[in-house]
């Protein structure tokens, strides 16, 4: 059985005073692949952004490996190898493409291992982040973070808005990310087929907790649960 | 446009300056400190983002610093700067460590705050700093052992332009670098950069550190050229002034910190001398016009008339 890398109990957490996120439990295993789905507003965002450090924690306890990082800075979970991709991708409309990889490359990370993820941004590399579609920013977004090395990449939903070929790219440039089973993906995504394609595992979300939680796999031969939880049903 | 022609462009003007105006050759040199000064809050306010009104706490600190180390130890002028620059960044790493951890209103007013402490603590201090009247007894070793300080001010203009030229080099590739590439992130979006790994306090310190050390060279500069320190190096005019030749300029260029302290200075110059007691509507008539029309500074000018032309052609066709 692979090691768990990530382990949330009783994760109480929101913005401010407000508790969105309500007692999660979950776990995420070395090179896993988990889909987050549920409705607007069910907290899927805000799970993510409380395991970076984003959001107000209210309680309970949050491990990587074997350290509790729930007291942490949000810059000292990176470090520690959590990255997160947000939904507003936050490109820094000041700087080039490859002035915003630049600035968050730590370690043995490199340029070419960017580029030749997503070569579009190496022929788009002296373009200011404003100058990009929404897909190249959100391949700038997602390469920014790889630049910081993560072993757990949170993605919160990247293929919002953009055209379907585009999507397409995101998909297989995110199953070259995972293909090596050392780094953990967790996918935030109302696209559910594209996500439980991806993942080999789901949960789905309902008002702040997790309402079910299993094998990919089975979650999309559950229509049932998908329509009550998220309004879709998958296409067979 | 090549990258060597700018620079190559601003040394040439210097060296125009000198010979066109040899008779202001402690004006030209008052303008070079003062884009030391400007250079060190654009990376404090232009590049990292931290609102300050403080600089001249760093200025003063500089200039004292430098004008004791020349009164009590040694007249050389580059062990000197480099006292000042030690000192300059030494009260801003001390006091960033404190005002980093504010934003907004309450920095800026603790900035002031910062500026307004060391003023009285010199005009305390009288037996060290000379209060009121200044810190006099200030002499010079010729520069590098060869030129000395002279009458007419020419060394003193080659020595402020070879420190500032060195500065705006230094600078140019600090912003260039994975550093300051993080201070502008950290501009735009602190959150952000903080998720992709970066400590934003500890970054905004350093940077307020490396600005404090430049302003405690200008400081330094000032008082090995005049000579002379004296309570006005901490005051919130001198503050006040770097920020609007900043604004003038355009923050977050380092040319906008030249440009917008030369315009504003000799603006000012010519303004106060034609009527001492109304110059500041011109400037504030500038100041209108840059934020309004050109909201990133007088660099950018070029860029917006530019734009406007090929507007008004396509608009023609």
């Amino acid at each position: 059985m692979a090691e768990t890398i990530l382990q949330l109990e009783g994760v109480t957490a929101g913005y401010g005073p407000t508790h969105v996120l309500r007692g999660i439990d979950l776990t995420l295993a070395r090179g896993e692949r988990l889909a987050v789905i549920g409705r607007n507003g069910a907290g899927k965002t805000t799970l993510l952004a409380t395991i970076a450090g984003l959001t107000r924690l209210h309680g309970g306890t949050i491990r990587l490996g074997n350290r509790q990082i729930e007291r942490l800075a949000p810059y000292r979970r990176a470090w520690l190898g959590l990255g997160i991709v947000p939904q507003t991708r936050d490109i820094f409309p000041s700087l080039t493409v490859e002035e915003n990889l630049i600035c968050a490359m730590r370690g043995d990370a490199s340029l070419d291992e960017a580029y030749a993820l997503f070569p579009r941004l190496k022929e788009r590399r002296r373009n200011g982040g404003t100058q990009l579609s929404g897909g190249e920013q959100q391949m700038l977004s997602i390469a920014r973070t790889l630049m910081t090395g993560p072993e757990i990449l949170l993605l919160d939903e990247p293929l919002e808005g953009l055209a379907p070929v585009i999507c397409e790219q995101l998909m297989a440039a995110f199953e070259q990310l995972a293909s090596d089973g050392r780094r953990s993906v967790v996918l935030v995504e109302q696209h559910a087929d594209a996500a439980l394609d991806f993942a080999n595992r789901a949960i789905l979300m309902s008002n702040g907790a997790v309402a079910w939680n299993g094998e990919a796999a089975e979650l999309k031969r559950r229509s049932d649960l998908l329509h009550r939880h998220v309004g879709v049903a998958i296409a067979e | 446009m090549k990258s060597w022609l700018t620079p190559f462009l601003v040394l040439a003007l210097a060296g125009a300056a000198f010979l066109l105006f040899p008779y202001n050759l402690a004006f030209l040199t008052r303008i070079l400190i003062m884009i030391l000064l400007v250079l060190s809050l654009d990376l404090v306010l232009g590049f990292a983002g931290i609102a300050t009104l403080g600089q001249a706490a760093m200025y003063g600190t500089g200039a004292y610093a430098a004008g004791l180390f020349a009164v009590h130890a040694s007249g050389n002028p580059l062990a000197g700067l480099l006292v000042g620059a030690f000192a300059g960044a030494a009260l801003a790493l001390v006091s960033g460590l404190l005002l980093m951890r504010t934003r907004g209103l309450t920095l800026i007013m603790l900035t002031i705050a910062v500026a307004s402490l060391c003023l009285e603590a010199a005009n305390q201090l009288r037996g060290l700093t000379g209060g009121a009247d200044g810190l006099r007894g200030i002499r010079m070793q010729p520069v590098l052992g060869l030129f000395p300080f002279d009458f007419a001010g020419q060394t003193g203009y080659w020595y402020a332009l070879s420190v500032t030229v060195l500065v705006f080099a230094g600078l140019a590739v600090l912003t260039r670098s994975a550093f300051g590439l993080s201070l502008r992130g950290i501009h735009e979006s602190p959150a952000r950069m903080a998720a992709i790994g970066v400590s934003v306090y500890w970054r905004q310190v350093a940077a307020y550190t490396i600005g404090g050390g430049i302003a405690g060279i200008a400081g330094a500069l000032a008082a090995q050229i005049t000579q002379l320190v004296s309570l006005e190096s901490y005051s919130f005019t001198i503050s006040a002034e770097a920020l609007i030749m900043l604004i003038l300029g355009g923050a977050g260029r380092l040319y906008g910190a030249v440009i917008g302290t030369v315009i504003f200075m000799v603006v000012h110059h010519v303004a106060a001398a034609n009527d001492p007691f109304n110059w500041l509507f011109v400037i504030g008539a500038l100041v209108l016009f840059v934020v309004f029309l050109v909201p990133n500074g007088l660099v950018s000018l070029p860029l917006a008339v530019t734009r406007l032309w090929k507007g008004a052609r396509h608009a023609r066709a």
